[in-house]
């Protein structure tokens, strides 16, 4: 049964539908809102930022992260930089025009209003960063500089060296310390959301294992949001913490919220290749590297040489000729494509085959020389430039290179960096409507955790902005909608039969998995299922794979049931169990996103099906088929309907997207 | 702010080891000032005269004063050695502490520690006579602190004390001089290297220039180089 | 593997819990690839004991890429291991060789305790920033960002300490198990930037009160932490740290 999805869009001109809807918005008075309690679950840019807002308005709020502190949220990771439409550039950049490349970078499968009003506020994100003393890079004169990404052709990158995330969330982190501190804010570390509790229709609270002591407990809310990031680690290797996971997404979903486009994820072109099999996880290179590093295969294929022993003349600088437009800084989906084609026809480079160049040699003597210049050297010799242009970029990306050395025991001063395509973001997520509402009422979700925003790709930088944005300066708002009919609720007894019941249940699933007493790790069925997704359901997809894959990662569930082996208890400190439980989510996960892909008859930004592309390889998408959010509903484990939300666009011509 | 306690608080306590570390530092100049002229060939006449001038009423209170420098300095260095104690109950197996720090660094108590067993012996030696027993030398009450110390470093074995416990003090002074500007807050890169350039001269030539004068009184006593 | 495999000797403190008493296990280890990070090594390790029945070792980690600061691990008598300038998940085995043993230990503090093996408690250091590591500001309250022009040299010296990543190396290195590090560079951040002045004193003698009270030890300068950090912190911090925390005291009412 298909029900209707209303994404509660706010009516008029899409340029006044937020500022309007801020002003009509039901609003819950201050002596009320010391009566409501919040739970958040997730501490990365959304979460604390969530948390850390709602606490100063003057709700209850309850924070839960599984790390040992809010600090270590993956959001800290993020290197790039985050979008804003402030125009400091003065390159004619506008709230349209952010709203335009996201829309278009989305390859039309975001929803307009969202995208929106994500634009309007994203200046306000630099400002709140200022203000709290995030230490952006800034120009001689004292103002904030910029740089560009992928899939634009304005400057509007605000950054912190290569460590944008990790500042951004100190300065979420210190604002949510400081509710802590105020006692505002109740902080749960080392604790796990396990379940949602909903108690007539509508999210009441969750049930949470401290993972210290392995208790469970269980909390009241009267809304409940998750912040809990994305599902890229299904596919074991990714550029994710090795903590990320789905659980708290996925245990929502099992009990009414919709999971949409699943199928959706990114697959990020620079990322430093796989060394072999011990591989934990892999490692970004920022994109912003792109700025400045041109992409390049050897023109023979099975080359051998040294990168440095190729003469010019025989490189093939292969986004530069494709897409002349946008060159190398083609968006992430495109680049990485590209990089696959390169390396799939046997051009690619380094002991795997399975990389490509990230070439600096040329722009560092171009910053040389700039560099003799601004210091009067005249006739620079080549050794001045090279020491000159060593130095810019090492200011610019030292810590990146430093990390390439370190991982690759190559210098990329020297020679060029070899990166090849990783798993990197997801852009689907649980579905939600213009107030960030799942589909059961008092269940929220922001961030990576949602779907709304990057349609079927993501643009670089646009994450952290999507994250701050819902936290700061969106559900502060939208969450009046629905708590202003809550005032009335007093808070319910944590005995209530639907927390008895769903502990239980908890409890049950935690001895189930305790219980298998098997032979194998849990790390070997999540690499199992990690190889299946990306050999099946990664970069490129077709239909008799994803047929192959569902089968494969049944009888992987089938298999981890049976022959599981969880050591030690599940009362004490138990990262296996931990492990255990999510990976067990991630199987499910799993089937779904490879239904999603199957479903889905066209190719669009990171869905790329090998049935529908164009002559030249580019993504053919089907607009008058699947301009729709695919949103799932779970009927039973393997068992779920397709929901679908209509996506119109009113204010942006629908259009083949080009990048040449 | 808890007001009781700031002088509880760990960074004042830091200070007032800076402080009272930078006042014995430079208690040692005037000290090796003085001692220097012990060296001077007009049979102890400039060095009896300074010492009988250290002796004057007005110098007296601030020879109390050098004495509550050394106590606060060793108080305070007893009360945070314990409360560091308190913030590692169980320490490590192995320690590859030389890969990033120095040992004299890491020995300040027990450096301090000899330097405080040495003190006691120097007052003992010179001080405690010189201010209350009086000594007797050649069978009569003498206050002639010049013949004292030929009569001290007449023995060979409390000339290689003197001379052993100047190490101690070098590395002492190595590690405090310069770790006394920084707990003050004194860390500039423009001045560092001065700082500690300043510290190193300062921690080696002033030791070995109290090495230097006990010896050479001992050489002078018994002959072996001429007055 | 590019260079063959190695064979180790691990020698890891097991501790069941913070209330336990913990020991030294043994373990030989073979297979290692000179290309995996020490993590990937200890994975390797777990994966052989979970095969084998045992209790695998716990340990934080989460990012693996150096910048959540999660994992922790004192390898050999050095927090991170024998390189400097890295985290333990960023150390490779190529920086041990052929027949190494290898000590593992957990950070040890007062103010750190014991979890679980090589996994601590540092909950101690989210408690000094809730008593002071922040700037007053709530949401929606600010100007628009370029009307407070920064220096470039304070923005970026400013960044250069905001860059810490809470590990807690410096307080493992120190021999009075200091974390001075951690909160002067905090402190740093802030004094060093106009958005930080007005709670510049408050902020000071707040985070400092809430150290001591956590069980640090005090700062003696070895400079330990700073040569450990994996993030080079330098402990210039410290010395403004002293300098910030004698104008607020003898300032503040």
């Amino acid at each position: 049964m298909s029900q209707k999805l209303d994404a509660k869009i706010p009516e008029g001109n899409i340029a006044e539908k937020w500022t309007k809807y801020k002003s009509t918005v039901p609003l819950v008075n201050p002596a009320n809102k010391r009566n409501i309690e919040i739970i958040v679950v997730g501490t990365g840019l959304a979460g604390s930022s969530a948390a850390s807002a709602l606490a100063e308005m003057g709700y209850k709020v309850k924070v839960f992260c599984f790390q040992d502190s809010a600090r270590r949220a993956h959001s800290i990771a993020a290197q790039g930089g985050i979008n804003a439409a402030k125009n400091y550039q003065n390159d004619g950049d506008s709230i349209y025009r952010l709203f335009y490349d996201t829309i278009k970078g989305g390859d039309y499968r975001a929803r307009e209003a969202n995208v929106h009003r994500l634009s309007e506020v994203s200046g306000n994100i630099i400002d709140q960063c200022v203000a709290q003393g995030v230490p952006f890079a800034r120009e001689y004169g004292g103002l904030l500089s910029n740089r560009s990404f992928g899939g634009t052709q304005v400057q509007r990158t605000f950054y912190a060296a290569g460590q944008t995330g990790q500042q951004l969330l100190l300065g979420a982190y210190s604002a949510l310390q400081r509710q802590v501190g105020m006692g505002t804010v109740k902080s749960y570390t080392r604790h796990e959301m396990l379940d949602v509790v909903n108690i007539d229709g509508k999210c009441r609270g969750i049930i949470a294992r401290d993972l210290v002591t392995g208790k469970l407990e269980r909390h009241f809310g009267h809304a409940v949001l998750l912040c809990t990031g994305g599902y890229g680690n299904v596919f074991y290797l990714s550029t994710n913490a090795m903590g990320s996971n789905v659980t708290a997404a996925w245990k929502a979903h099992k009990k009414g919220a919709y999971f949409a486009n699943p199928c959706f994820t990114q697959i990020h072109p620079t990322c430093i290749p796989v060394s072999g099999d011990h591989q934990s996880k892999l490692t970004l290179m920022s994109e912003s590297l792109r700025n400045d590093g041109r992409i390049w295969t050897p023109k023979k294929q099975g080359d051998t040489r040294k990168a440095i022993d190729i003469p010019e003349e025989e490189r093939d600088y292969y986004l530069e000729r494709r897409y002349p437009a946008f060159g190398n800084l083609v968006p992430r989906d495109v680049a990485s494509r590209a990089a696959k084609e390169r390396c799939d026809a046997g051009y690619g480079v380094g002991t795997s085959k399975m990389a490509v160049y990230l070439d600096f040699a040329a722009n560092m003597k171009r910053y040389g020389r700039v560099e003799a210049t601004k210091q009067n050297i005249h006739n620079p010799d080549e050794e001045t430039i090279v020491r000159l242009g060593k130095e810019v970029v090492k200011e610019k990306y030292g810590n990146l290179f430093d990390m390439y050395k370190q991982i690759t025991d190559e210098n990329p001063y020297e020679v060029p960096m070899r990166i090849y395509p990783a798993v990197h973001y997801t852009m689907g997520g649980l579905w939600v409507d213009y107030n960030l509402m799942t589909t059961v009422p008092g269940l929220y979700a922001l961030g990576e955790a949602n779907f709304s925003d990057h349609g079927a790709n993501r643009l670089g930088a646009s994450a952290l902005m999507q994250g701050l944005a819902d936290g700061y300066f969106v559900i502060p708002y939208t969450i009046g909608a629905y708590l202003s009919n809550e005032i009335r609720t007093a808070a319910i007894s944590t005995d209530h039969e639907a927390f008895v019941e769903a502990e239980k249940n908890v409890q049950s699933q935690i001895e189930k998995l305790m219980n298998i007493k098997g032979t194998k790790s849990v790390d070997y069925f999540h690499k199992k299922l990690g190889k299946v997704m990306w050999d099946k359901c990664g970069m490129a997809r077709n239909e008799a794979g994803l047929k192959e894959a569902i089968a494969e990662i049944r009888a992987i569930r089938e298999e981890f049931w049976k022959d599981l082996r969880v050591p030690g208890s599940a009362n004490e400190f138990n990262p296996e169990l931990e492990k255990a439980g999510r990976v067990a989510d991630f199987i499910e996960l799993g089937e779904l996103m490879c239904k999603d892909a199957l479903n889905r008859n066209e190719s669009c930004g990171g869905h790329f099906r090998e049935e529908y592309q164009t002559e030249e390889g580019e993504a053919n998408r089907d607009d008058a088929d699947y301009a729709y959010v695919a949103a799932w509903e779970f009927n039973s484990v393997g068992e779920w309907t397709l929901n679908k939300e209509e996506l119109k666009y009113e204010n942006i011509k629908i259009a083949q997207r080009s990048y040449k | 702010m808890n007001q009781k306690g700031i002088f509880k608080n760990v960074v004042v306590k830091k200070y007032i080891m800076g402080l009272s570390g930078l006042f014995l530092i430079l208690f040692l100049l005037v000290h090796l000032s003085i001692n220097l002229c012990a060296l001077i060939p007009d049979g102890g006449n400039t060095f009896n005269e300074l010492a009988e001038f250290m002796d004057l009423p007005v110098i007296k209170p601030l020879e109390v004063g050098l004495f509550i420098g050394f106590i606060i300095h060793i108080l305070d260095a007893l009360v945070l050695t314990l409360q560091n104690r308190k913030a590692r109950k169980n320490g490590y197996e192995v320690s590859a502490a030389n890969a990033n720090s120095k040992w004299y660094s890491r020995s300040m108590g027990i450096l301090g520690t000899l330097l405080l067993m040495f003190l006691i012996i120097h007052l003992a030696h010179f001080w405690f006579p010189n201010r209350f027993t009086g000594y007797e030398l050649d069978g009569k009450e003498s206050h002639n602190l010049y013949q004292l110390m030929l009569y001290t470093f007449n023995e060979l074995w409390i000339v290689v004390l003197y001379v052993l416990v100047q190490i101690s003090l070098g590395y002492h002074l190595l590690h405090g001089f310069r770790s006394a500007f920084q707990t003050l807050g004194l860390n500039h890169p423009r001045y560092n290297t001065i700082i500690e350039g300043l510290g190193v001269i300062y921690s080696i030539t002033v030791p070995l220039l109290f090495a230097v004068i006990p010896v050479i009184l001992y050489l002078r006593i018994h002959g072996y180089i001429p007055y | 593997m590019s260079h063959g495999d190695m064979n180790l000797t691990l020698k890891i403190w097991r501790q069941k819990n913070t209330e336990t008493k913990g020991s030294f296990e043994t373990y030989p280890i073979s297979g290692i690839s000179p290309d995996m990070s020490f993590l990937e090594m200890i994975d390797v390790l777990n994966e052989k004991l979970i095969v084998e029945g045992k209790e695998p070792v716990a340990f934080d980690h989460d990012c693996r890429e150096g910048i959540c600061g999660m994992c922790s691990m004192y390898i050999n008598g050095r927090p991170h291991g024998p390189k400097n300038a890295v985290t333990t998940c960023q150390l490779h085995m190529r920086s041990f060789k052929n027949g190494d043993t290898i000590v593992i230990e957990p950070w040890r503090a007062s103010a750190f305790p014991v979890i679980k093996d090589l996994a601590v408690d540092r909950t101690s250091f989210d408690r000094i920033m809730a008593a002071g590591g922040f700037v007053s500001v709530n949401t929606g309250n600010a100007q628009d960002a370029n009307n407070l022009p920064i220096s470039k040299e304070d923005a970026d010296e400013s960044f250069t300490s905001a860059a810490c990543i809470g590990c807690g190396a410096c307080v493992a290195a120190c021999k009075n198990a200091s974390a001075m590090l951690f909160v002067s560079a905090k402190v740093s951040q802030y004094a060093l930037l106009p958005q930080g002045q007005p709670e510049r004193k408050s902020r000071v003698l707040a985070m400092v009160a809430q150290m001591e009270e956590e069980g640090f030890g005090s700062c003696t300068n070895t400079g330990a932490c700073e040569a450990e950090c994996p993030k080079g912190i330098s402990i210039s911090n410290i010395a403004r740290l002293n300098r910030e925390y004698l104008g607020a005291a003898l300032s503040s009412k």
